[in-house]
């Protein structure tokens, strides 16, 4: 099965040459050529027809088909924004500090030996990406300085389609990929990884989902990152974990951060991109962190001036709003019962999608084994769906899925199951 | 063995170490005058009341979209932006070849406006395309340019240490001898940190050289409306070049004007000769905030937004600008008024000449570092922010400008040049 735009990794833009006579030399005939999610996000948006489901979304969304912020949110919004004592001061580049004291806690566990070692850098960031972008920098500027390290990055395959921008745009060309999604077995390969990753040169960067691995949604077991882990060890690479939706495959976030847990208890130094948008409702609200757990202590002044350093020409500093929710009521144990409440329904619909669709399949006898849409958990799925069939979906049945054959099961409701199901079902037994 | 074993502590930008180690000063009367924050007499950030209602209808809109932005911003946020730089009626926004881009804050809009001309800008030079920054300059334009790939960062004469104004002749000579199609980062209004601005016949020599050297604008404007009072008058230098024909950009901040310091809202404005240039560009400029922040944060953006596209709203938020802008004028001429009646030594006409929060003081860098005043100034720039001046007791204003004991002291060698 093809995957678009697997290996395909551009050295930066075009440069185009030709003079012209206005300042923008280049640009006068050079679009930005779209991404294949952008390209199916424009075919979506021309799509006129009524019964278009669009299943690409990166938001978690209702039963109605709409996005929200929980309802704790909601309140604690009210709250701050009539609080008397909340000055616009700017902050420090690194952000908000109660927010990235809660948030090194939720990723480390309260009692981590890291954080009692005072070596664990957190950097409160304007999002996710964000958080990479950061990450990267400091990787590009600051990784083995000695060896003038520039790479290589791995990258899952498949993996968000903005990950190998970003490395790139701090400079850093060379990534590759490590075989992650089998498409016949509907799950990862752990031998084709291992394989990949034992051959990657020694501090390679290797960029793993700890939880709600986009866009397939298939999550390493714990046996599996035990395995990983004393490969990383051995081969000294440097893990760069991603919690995109933190807290949305089980509703808990300490749980969904299970294996940087397990990193740092290895001794392992490691970075970790975080976001709480999914669970709270914060879409676009800058609620993204950067976790960099060191060897020492002695390290923590040095790295944190460099990644202030770094933040400073970048945005200067995050924006506050979201940050102070999720730290209020991280910080607050009657906010955070209430909080577990909202998401675990979060969590419970998406399961009971992914079970009601599975079912769906089996009873139109769609072939294909269909288990692992259970197996997994979080926002998203891969169907195993190739390029072809992914077309077929869009064109004819206005149903959109990832270039991938990925996608967003918050997105199917009451109301499209049916259509969506049978859409799936026609894509994988019409001959094309 | 750490792989970040060797990375070395690096120098804090000078003007946020001051302000921790303001933070860590127990003098009873000290006084931060180094930060460009706007604030009350009771030393406390203002939060506008037209910001504060906005607030509200926002926080209790249930009809509110909770999703991420669009890559480039939210839309009604970037054309209000864009409208209150150029103005109304401006005929490149009818000509439809001025775009915005939402960014965090006006270091978001810089970068983003870097990044880009890095990217695309002067043919096969970028990297070598000369940028010039004003001597002095907000600190952070060099790190902004430098981190953009950018390896020629050059100063352009601009104050005059000694006739405590605009060094015009040493402008417009860099700006001659400049090579051509050259980046140059111009100060819309109340430059950070003199406080001098070019007078308007002063800007139009200015746009006549650029305009024969071809050199490229990039404004800074993050005190539009806070300068003078009045929007448009703030507004003229930029407005002036484009309907002078200039390609420019302008990177916005509404973070003074709003007081929505830690809202991050800010605006990189694009004017280009026509729409399909501007179509190009805007979306090269969203691939490029797509590795960098990917969805730009909404709260600060909605308010603005709202403020703005409200023809209510935004006469009340031109009223509390002008507040602010007012209470800068007054504590301008309080402090000179005060200085002279003290006695002194020097002039001091300058502080009221000089426009925005920023003033060069024309104190050395012995006052600054004199362990007897509780005032902690800019270290190297000795530019204290007015705002910052309550209403001061004499005491206090005699603390500023004079030590205690004053029988230890050579009064004059604290205002030499």
């Amino acid at each position: 099965m093809s995957r678009p735009g697997s290996r395909l990794y551009k050295k930066g833009v075009n440069q185009n040459e030709d003079p012209g006579a206005h300042m923008f030399t280049g640009t006068t005939h050079t679009a930005a050529t779209a991404s294949p999610e952008t390209r199916l996000l424009f075919t979506l948006e021309k799509d006129a027809q009524d019964r278009k489901v669009h299943l690409t979304g990166k938001e978690y969304y209702s039963e109605e088909g709409k996005t929200f912020e929980l309802h704790l949110t909601g309140k604690i919004k009210q709250q701050l924004s009539a609080d008397p004592t909340l000055r616009p001061e700017y902050l420090s580049s690194l952000g908000l500090t109660k927010f990235t004291q809660r948030a090194t806690e939720v990723a480390l566990g309260k009692r981590s030996q890291a954080i009692l070692e005072n070596r664990v850098l957190g950097v409160h960031t304007p999002g996710f990406t964000a958080a990479m972008r950061l990450g990267a920098e400091l990787l590009r500027h600051w990784y083995d300085v000695n060896a003038a390290w520039c790479g290589p990055v791995y990258l899952s395959s498949p993996c968000d389609d903005s990950l190998a921008g970003i490395f790139q745009a701090a400079g850093i060309q060379d990534i590759r990929e490590y075989y992650y999604w089998d498409d016949k077995q509907r799950d990862i390969c752990l031998d084709k990884l291992l394989e990949d990753l034992e051959t990657a040169p020694e501090q390679s960067v290797v960029v793993l989902a700890a939880s709600a691995h986009c866009p397939t949604g298939a999550d390493l077991s714990q046996n599996q990152w035990a395995v990983i882990t004393q490969l990383i060890l051995r081969r000294r690479l440097f893990p760069f974990l991603m919690l995109p939706a933190q807290a949305l495959c089980y509703g808990d976030l300490e749980r969904d951060a299970w294996p940087v847990q397990l990193c740092a208890s290895n001794g392992i130094e490691l970075l970790c991109a975080q976001s709480f948008s999914h669970c709270f409702g914060l879409y676009g609200e800058a609620v993204g962190h950067l976790l960099c757990v060191l060897k020492h202590n002695s390290l923590l002044l040095s790295v944190q001036s460099q990644a202030d350093k770094i933040v400073k020409s970048l945005w200067s500093q995050p924006s506050v709003g979201g940050a102070r929710v999720v730290a209020t009521v991280l910080s607050n144990p009657a906010h955070l019962v209430e909080w577990q409440g909202e998401v675990k329904h979060i969590v419970e619909r998406c399961m009971l999608i992914r079970e009601v669709l599975r079912e769906r399949l089996r009873l139109l006898g769609t072939p294909g084994c269909w288990d692992h849409l259970t197996q997994q958990r979080g926002l998203y799925c891969c169907m195993g769906l190739n390029g072809q069939q992914v077309e077929f979906l869009s064109k004819w049945r206005h149903v959109y899925l990832l270039p991938s054959g990925c996608l967003n099961v918050s997105a199917i409701n009451g109301r499209n199951l049916s259509y969506v199901a049978e859409s799936i079902h026609l894509a994988l037994t019409t001959s094309l | 063995m750490s792989v970040f074993s060797d990375v070395p502590q690096a120098s804090p930008v000078a003007v946020f170490k001051l302000t921790a180690d303001f933070r860590e000063d127990s003098h009873p009367l000290k006084v931060n005058l180094g930060v460009g924050a706007y604030r009350t007499d009771d030393s406390q950030p203002w939060v506008l009341p037209v910001v504060k209602k906005v607030e509200r209808l926002i926080v209790e809109d249930s009809s509110l979209n909770h999703e991420y932005l669009p890559i480039l911003g939210l839309p009604e946020f970037r054309s209000a932006a864009s409208k209150v730089a150029l103005g109304d009626d401006s005929p490149a926004i009818a000509e439809n070849r001025v775009g915005g881009v939402q960014t965090l804050g006006g270091t978001g809009a810089l970068r983003i406006g870097a990044d880009f001309l890095w990217r695309w800008y002067n043919g096969t030079n970028k990297t070598a395309t000369p940028v010039y920054v004003s001597a002095p300059t907000w600190e952070n334009h060099n790190g902004v340019f430098t981190d953009a790939g950018f390896k020629d960062i050059r100063p352009y004469r601009y104050w005059d240490a000694a006739k405590r104004g605009l060094d015009l002749t040493g402008l417009l000579d860099d700006l001659e001898n400049a090579p051509e199609r050259s980046i140059f980062v111009l100060h819309a209004c109340a430059h950070n940190p003199t406080g001098t601005d070019p007078s308007q016949d002063e800007w139009k020599k200015i746009a006549e050289v650029m305009k024969r050297r071809k050199l490229f604008v990039f404004f800074d404007s993050a005190y539009q409306g806070f300068a003078s009072g009045s929007l448009e008058r703030d507004a003229w230098a930029i407005r002036f070049f484009v309907s002078d024909g200039f390609e420019l950009f302008v990177a916005q901040s509404f973070s003074k004007n709003f007081g929505l310091y830690n809202e991050r809202v800010g605006n990189l404005t694009v004017v280009a000769h026509d729409s399909k240039s501007l179509a190009c560009t805007l979306s090269q400029m969203e691939k490029i905030v797509r590795t960098c922040w990917s969805n730009p944060p909404s709260q600060g953006a909605r308010i603005v937004s709202k403020t703005l596209n409200s023809p209510e709203l935004f006469a009340e938020w031109k009223g509390n600008v002008k507040t602010m802008a007012d209470r800068v004028l007054l504590m301008r001429d309080q402090l000179k008024t005060k200085l002279q009646a003290l006695g002194t030594p020097g002039t001091w006409e300058h502080i009221t000449q000089q426009i925005g929060m920023f003033s060069f003081t024309g104190l050395n860098r012995e006052y600054t570092t004199c362990t007897h005043t509780p005032a902690q100034a800019h270290p190297s720039v000795n530019m204290l922010c007015i705002s910052e001046l309550c209403q001061q007791s004499s005491t206090r204003v005699k603390h500023l400008t004079t030590c205690p004991d004053t029988a230890a002291l050579d009064c004059d060698k604290y205002f030499k040049h």
